[in-house]
């Protein structure tokens, strides 16, 4: 990991929560907080248009060290420019430092990009199974036969991914909200798990009683670890929900975005682009509209407007 | 007890020598078991110690921030197992508050968020505040009693408050197979020694025994079969044992020599007495013989004589009596006041003698004789001896076999030794073979050997006879210078 970060003369922070031991997770820790102060003067630079930049969160991709190798080499012979993954731990982080454009793009939930529409452009949506759509799915331990609804969950343990994502929070709320709940009080416990993945694992060992999760995330892991998902019991599906899009910083040059976009959008058609997208689980992009994320909208307006 | 205590140093030596050789393994392999144990347990409770010092350090930034998913992957990376050894491994972590409700735990569905502990019963029941004694910011190891599961407890300190503790939670249980293992190990490293060291020991614990046991049964044998007792293999060493053979040796030698004596006794006695009746007898016998005898003569001389049957009677009864005559003769002997010196030209003439006996069989006669001049003893005696001894020693000798004198003169002893090859004398004739008309031969009439026995006597000699298959010595001892 150190090797390609100075090969590529800039630095590549990582930070996957590892799920196997508290040395490596330490260590990547560390290594984050050794590799944000050279980040930081870099990011300073990135007006110039050498470097593009693009924000990335473990939400929903998992650990795959040697995916973002590739995916950023194929981005970099694309654009023909410098690409840098800067990769946080969470929604926020990234969205602050889209805001204050210190990345140029970033792979986001729609409910940041609803909060920020304003100070954000909408580059592409991934296509999922043919649609830019996906769902949020609220699961519970495969051993509760008993739980049929969120509603059912009062009083229990209950796990988030993260505060700004969709699926792993708003639907949540929203459905509590909808059903006269306070959500705030609803549960005795919440935690983050600040990875749809690990919403998972928490629901499958019975850590929590229940859990939101990424749909899309839910059925890949379903292929890649059938073990994880089959301890967890899908309860209830959201309707049909804007897939968590590329975005831009609102002061983004109009060729840099058009270029970035058709570089997305001609992922599909190129060989290895297709490749890439097919261990992603993904069929492509599509240029989207605003509007698609209007159900996501109107959820974040119920839900921050209470 | 009986039977222990009658049991045979045989077996018990080598049985008592097993079972200190056994009981010291055992000891041994115990003190050691112990010892490992010990160790086990200090080296668990060092490993479970520090393991929750650094989760307790660990783990104050996600309790502070409740950061349950965090605590949680903390927790499962902390249990990892270690295959080398089973023990280490904690059945359950757990994360409390101060009030002992579960901030997280690893086994989430046993101890769900939000629980407590103690309601889970047993040695969980402990785990509530004010169950939990000792001081609240240091390290404690609780085992509560007859509980199959025990805690150590470390306190998450920050900024000098107990947010909580870190309790990790290990099974006597899983310790056990780990104890049965070191058990079993060290019970087959005995035995392994036991299968080298226990064949030895038998075999030298059974050495030690074997003397005693080879002196029991010599012992057994007295006083019933004294010779063969004497014959046993005892041991010959400077030990005790060693020495308590010796001291038997001795014992059953002077038993030995004290029941041969008794019995020379026996048969000196009875020979005495014999010789005391016969004499008497004789006595008795040859007054009226003279008588008769003188009588018979003189009518034969001076009687009419014409009486055919008369003389005839006379003389029938002159020769009866004259039989009788000769018969107590030879039971009595007497020696003459007069009597020549026994000179070397009397062994040479029975020699002679002998040789016209011996001829006839083919038996061989050899004489040793160191006799160069005459010795003051009675030679008509002395020629009656040796006479008896040889015809005796020619009849009883193999056909083809030979008979050996030996004459020694000696500084005041003549010795003079009859050795025949022919078949011994058993024991049962030994004590009659002295006496008269004792022995049934064909040939003799049962008197030799009583006449040499008197005129020995009579002499103050010694008689000895032994007999052995193969050959049988007749040992004569007569002092001279003293009589005649």
């Amino acid at each position: 990991m150190a090797g390609e970060a100075a090969r590529a003369t800039l630095i590549i922070s990582l930070m996957f929560p590892s799920d196997r031991t508290l040395l490596r997770t330490r260590r990547r820790r560390l290594l984050l907080a050794l590799a944000s102060l050279p980040a930081w003067p870099a990011a300073a630079t990135s007006a110039d248009g050498a470097v593009v930049r693009i924000g990335l969160t473990p939400v929903f991709l998992d650990d795959q060290v040697s995916f973002l190798g590739q995916w950023r080499a194929w981005l970099e012979k694309k654009l023909d420019r410098a690409v840098v993954f800067v990769q946080r731990g969470n929604y926020r982080e990234i969205s602050d430092l889209l805001r204050a454009g210190k990345i140029d793009f970033a792979w986001l939930c729609g409910y940041p990009y609803i909060r920020h529409r304003r100070e954000f452009r909408l580059v592409a949506v991934p296509l999922w199974r043919g649609q830019p759509l996906y769902q949020s799915y609220l699961i519970v331990p495969a051993d509760d036969h008993k739980t049929h609804s969120i509603g059912e969950l009062r009083g229990k343990v209950f796990a988030y991914s993260d505060p700004d994502s969709n699926s792993g929070f708003l639907y949540p709320q929203y459905l509590l909200l909808q059903q006269g709940e306070r959500p705030s009080s609803f549960f005795a416990r919440t935690f983050f798990t600040w990875a749809h993945r690990k919403v998972v694992e928490a629901v499958g060992v019975g850590l929590a009683d229940g859990g939101a999760v990424d749909g899309y995330v839910w059925e890949t892991l379903a292929e890649g670890r059938p073990d994880l998902t089959a301890a967890t019991r899908i309860i209830n599906r959201s309707p049909l929900l804007g897939y968590p899009p590329f975005v831009a910083r609102s002061d983004i040059p109009a060729r840099d975005l058009e270029q970035f976009r058709q570089v997305l959008l001609g992922m599909q058609a190129d060989p290895l682009g297709s490749e890439l997208l097919g261990r992603l689980r993904l069929d492509g992009f599509t240029v989207g509209k605003p509007a698609l994320f209007d159900g996501i909208a109107q959820m974040a307006e119920r839900v921050d407007g209470k | 007890m009986i039977f222990r205590r009658n049991l045979s140093l045989r077996w018990k030596i080598p049985l008592r020598v097993m079972g200190a050789v056994l009981g010291t393994a055992i000891s041994v392999t115990a003190a050691l078991v112990v010892w490992e144990y010990d160790e086990m347990r200090l080296n668990l409770e060092g490993h479970a110690k520090s393991l929750g010092r650094v989760l307790a350090n660990t783990l104050v930034g996600p309790v502070l921030h409740d950061d349950i998913w965090r605590a949680y992957e903390i927790l499962q990376s902390a249990r990892e197992t270690y295959p080398a050894a089973p023990e280490l491994h904690a059945e359950v972590v757990l994360i409390t508050d101060a009030d002992y409700k579960v901030f997280v735990s690893s086994k989430p569905r046993e101890f769900p968020i939000g629980s407590s502990p103690a309601t889970k019963g047993g040695a969980y029941a402990q785990l509530r505040s004010g169950s939990v004694g000792g001081d609240a910011m240091a390290q404690r190891v609780l085992e509560p009693a007859g509980s199959p599961v025990y805690f150590v407890m470390s306190p998450l300190v920050a900024d000098g408050v107990a947010l909580g503790h870190v309790i990790l939670g290990y099974s006597k249980v899983s310790f056990m197979p780990r104890f049965v293992g070191l058990v079993k190990r060290a019970a087959l490293v005995t035995v392994l020694v036991l299968l080298i060291i226990a064949p030895i020991s038998w075999v030298w614990a059974s050495r030690t025994g074997e003397p005693l046991l080879r002196l029991a049964e010599a012992m057994r044998r007295v006083p019933g079969e004294l010779a063969e007792s004497r014959l046993t293999d005892l041991p010959k060493s400077g030990d005790e044992i060693g020495q308590l053979a010796e001291a038997y040796q001795r014992m059953v030698g002077e038993l030995k020599d004290k029941q041969e004596l008794e019995r020379q006794m026996v048969v000196s006695e009875r020979l005495a007495a014999v010789g005391r009746l016969t004499a008497g007898i004789a006595h008795e016998i040859n007054n009226p013989l003279a008588g008769m005898l003188t009588a018979i003569n003189t009518y034969q001389r001076h009687g009419s004589g014409n009486d055919p049957l008369a003389l005839s009677t006379l003389s029938l009864l002159e020769r009866g009596l004259t039989q009788i005559r000769h018969t107590v003769g030879a039971l009595l002997v007497e020696s003459k006041a007069k009597d020549r010196p026994f000179a070397p030209e009397d062994v040479a003439d029975l020699l002679i003698l002998a040789e016209a006996e011996a001829h006839g069989r083919g038996i061989g006669v050899v004489v040793v004789s160191e006799l160069h001049q005459p010795l003051a003893l009675p030679a008509t005696l002395m020629r009656q001896i040796l006479l008896n001894l040889l015809l005796n020693a020619i009849s009883a000798a193999e056909e083809g076999g030979g008979v050996r004198l030996l004459v020694e003169p000696g500084d005041r002893h003549l010795r003079l030794a009859v050795t025949n090859d022919g078949d011994y004398i058993p024991q049962e004739r030994m004590d009659t073979l002295f006496e008269p008309f004792a022995t049934t031969s064909d040939r003799g009439h049962g008197l030799g050997l009583w006449i040499v026995y008197q005129i020995v006597q009579q002499l103050a000699g010694e008689i000895e006879v032994e007999s052995l298959p193969g050959y049988t010595t007749f040992k004569v001892d007569i002092p001279y210078g003293n009589t005649v």
